[in-house]
């Protein structure tokens, strides 16, 4: 047993149930920030000789960008367009959260049926991740707001991590500086197309986004 | 050499955001264009060293693709500066809507262009599944602006759905990643690169490894438009210019296939094959038939076009899946159909920017009114349909030969009636845009085209031709090695 880690764990399985229940999106954008530095600091948790430098170094890089750089640039996106909330999405809140509990229950049951190998010891990881990318796909999916399904892509990039965390000390540090960037500009230029939708569509609601069929 | 080729187009990407004046950065677009093609070829002659130990170094499947990558955006450098040159700053009217917008910044579209080859390049050179990765998100994100280039509704949306569903596709592929990291964890060097997990092969972990195949395979399936995870795709090739387009389908969509051989290829050295090659299979016939489905009916040429990638992404999952001959069979065609559909994509922009629409019915006389590009479009509709003497009849007709020989006759009999009914679906369309008389509406007078406009098609559909006709001893090698390596011939 792994006190830290699997209190991690649980955070963020119920920062996850949190997002599904939430609709005012400055709430939205705090609860990924902290579910951002919980998934970083879980590889130092998950170290067993303590975090030698490389993993110092990118689990701070990891922090900073996700509890302080996209909480800002997402804060900043939300001060200009002005809107507060998420109104009637596709799929009601209450449903949300009963879906995501079914979620969590097949979670488990996935995570049962893969077990880790040897050298990775903590039952829950495999569970909440899937959980956690599940979450992450739901939100895309059945949210309107184009800043949610950014959310949700975040959360699901999270739900990633957690497998990653616990390989963190076998993938080179240039590999993961590299993945994390791409993810960086990946939400600068989601960003930045929403501000060209709210400017061209007057707002951010993506079944707005409907000219192109078949 | 292979520092080389990543440099020229990074550098060429900075220089034309500095650079002032239209023309100089135009250069600046052809000449890189150029250099990148000439080191290429220089590759083909003596092989590039590998660097950085061993993540980047250039297989054969590599440099198969890197040279398809390199050729089309030559020819698309060469387009597009006759394509930027009619272009002008001021407010232009959609053809569709009648909204009037503006394009965005040239500097922005020119370093965006150039960065996108910098970026399929290291795709190609990657021997890292990481680096790989990275490479690939890298192409997610500099060809999104590149869509966006004429700043209206449709092509924002078009872009956000690119965006958004191949983000999320590429993230499937990281999970695939780590998933592969987990299946060799317990192994000495656990790193993700190809060779030491080819080497590794059978002592990986199965279920862990055919979770991760799922994964890279759903995942970079997506970024290469595979049926049912296409959604983005014939948006995205409709709304961005014509020369994007051209870029897209002919080079984008072979990079993500690169990304499949790779997983594939660790999947068969640890003994996985028959477990890839009916998903594969799967996936190729899907597509296949959902191309041949919203091809009839469709009124829009250039969504054509864009179904049509979808058939043949199709057909190369199903000449990979089906193995021997077809492997090889399937490698030949990712090169055939990159330079017969950028051909058909650059003459589609040039269609467009003589009749204005890209409604099929209000097209006609094209050989009447642009004779080059008429003539070009018949020859490119005969290619892509797969008709003898053209490279894609050379390609396809392996693939189903080698499904005979291998008694596969069910799968034969889906690929080779799906192939005649997609091209009963394109004939009725191409030929009544080439031939007849030019609407009345559509002024007499309007200006020539330019040769800028003729030369790059007409260099792709000579490519198209020869492939059909002979393959060089060198091509011919380097395919063979690679099938090879995907357990081919």
């Amino acid at each position: 047993m792994n006190t830290a880690a699997d209190l991690i764990l649980i955070f963020l399985i119920l920062s996850n149930l949190t997002l599904l229940g939430l609709s005012r999106l400055g709430a939205c954008i705090r609860t990924v920030a902290l579910q951002g530095v919980a998934v970083g600091l879980l590889p130092l948790c998950l170290s067993r000789t303590g975090p030698d430098f490389h993993q110092m170094l990118f689990s701070a890089f990891l922090i900073g960008l996700k509890g302080i750089v996209f909480p800002w640039v997402l804060m900043k996106i939300l001060r200009d367009i002005k809107i507060q909330r998420e109104v009637e999405p596709f799929v009601g809140y209450g449903t949300s959260l009963v879906l995501g509990t079914a979620a969590l229950v097949i979670s488990m049951w996935l995570g049962h049926r893969l077990p880790l190998p040897e050298s990775i010891r903590l039952e829950l990881i495999v569970p909440t991740a899937f959980f956690t990318i599940m979450s992450g796909l739901f939100l895309i999916i059945a949210r309107k707001k184009a800043l949610t399904q950014v959310l949700g892509y975040l959360v699901l990039e999270n739900g990633i991590y957690t497998f990653g965390a616990a390989l963190a000390d076998q993938q080179p540090l240039l590999i993961e500086l590299g993945i994390l960037l791409d993810v960086f500009a990946a939400v600068f230029v989601m960003g930045i197309a929403i501000f060209h939708i709210n400017r061209e569509f007057d707002s951010i609601d993506t079944d707005k986004l409907s000219g192109l069929r078949t | 050499m292979i520092w080389a080729m990543l440099l020229i187009p990074t550098v060429a990407a900075v220089l034309s955001l500095i650079v002032p004046g239209i023309f100089f950065r135009r250069m600046i677009l052809v000449l890189s264009a150029a250099a990148h093609f000439a080191v290429v070829l220089s590759v083909w002659v003596s092989p590039a060293e590998p660097l950085l130990g061993g993540w980047l170094m250039l297989d054969q499947t590599g440099l198969l693709f890197l040279t398809i990558t390199s050729i089309l955006f030559l020819a698309c450098a060469v387009y597009a500066a006759g394509y930027l040159a009619k272009e002008l700053k001021q407010k232009k009217q959609d053809y569709e809507e009648g909204l009037f917008f503006t394009n965005a910044p040239e500097t922005v579209f020119c370093a965006c262009l150039s960065a996108f080859l910098a970026a399929m390049t290291l795709v190609t050179v990657s021997q890292h599944l990481g680096l790989l990765w990275v490479a690939m998100e890298t192409t997610t994100l500099v060809s999104a602006p590149l869509i966006y280039f004429h700043r209206h509704r449709r092509s924002l949306e078009a872009t956000w759905k690119y965006l958004l569903i191949c983000s999320v596709g590429i993230a499937f592929a990281l999970l695939g990643n780590f998933l592969l990291a987990i299946a060799a964890s317990g192994q000495a060097p656990a790193a993700l690169s190809l060779n030491a997990l080819i080497k590794l092969g059978p002592s990986l972990n199965q279920p862990w490894l055919k979770a991760a195949f799922l994964f890279l395979l759903v995942g970079y399936g997506t970024k290469m438009g595979l049926a049912p995870l296409h959604t983005w795709l014939p948006d995205a090739h409709s709304e961005s210019p014509s020369v994007i387009s051209a870029l897209l389908s002919g080079a984008l969509l072979n990079c993500a296939f690169l990304g499949i051989l790779r997983s594939y290829q660790i999947c068969l050295s640890a003994g996985l094959g028959s477990f890839c090659r009916p998903l594969l299979i799967l996936f190729g016939l899907v597509s296949m038939a959902w191309a041949a489905v919203f091809i009839f009916g469709q009124t829009d040429f250039k969504r054509m076009l864009a179904y049509s990638s979808v058939e043949h992404v199709g057909i190369m999952a199903l000449g990979i899946g089906t193995g021997g001959a077809a492997a090889f069979g399937s490698l030949l065609h990712a090169a055939n159909h990159s330079l017969t559909k950028a051909m058909l994509f650059l003459l589609a922009g040039n269609i467009l920017a003589v009749y204005k629409t890209k409604s099929m019915a209000q097209v006609s006389g094209v050989l009447q009114k642009i004779p080059v590009t008429g003539v070009l479009w018949i020859a490119g509709f005969l290619a892509i349909t797969g008709i003898p003497p053209f490279g894609l009849f050379l390609s396809e007709f392996t693939i189903a030969k080698s499904m005979f020989e291998q008694d596969r006759f069910g799968i034969a009999a889906a690929y080779l009636s799906l192939l005649a009914l997609i091209f009963t679906g394109m004939a009725p369309a191409f030929l009544r845009m080439a031939h007849g008389s030019r609407p009345d509406s559509l002024p007499d007078n309007s200006q020539p085209q330019t040769a800028f406009a003729v030369v790059s098609p007409l260099g792709l559909g000579v490519l198209t031709l020869l492939l059909g006709l002979f393959l060089p001893a060198p091509i011919s090698k380097t395919l063979y090695e690679a099938a090879a390596a995907l357990g081919g011939v």
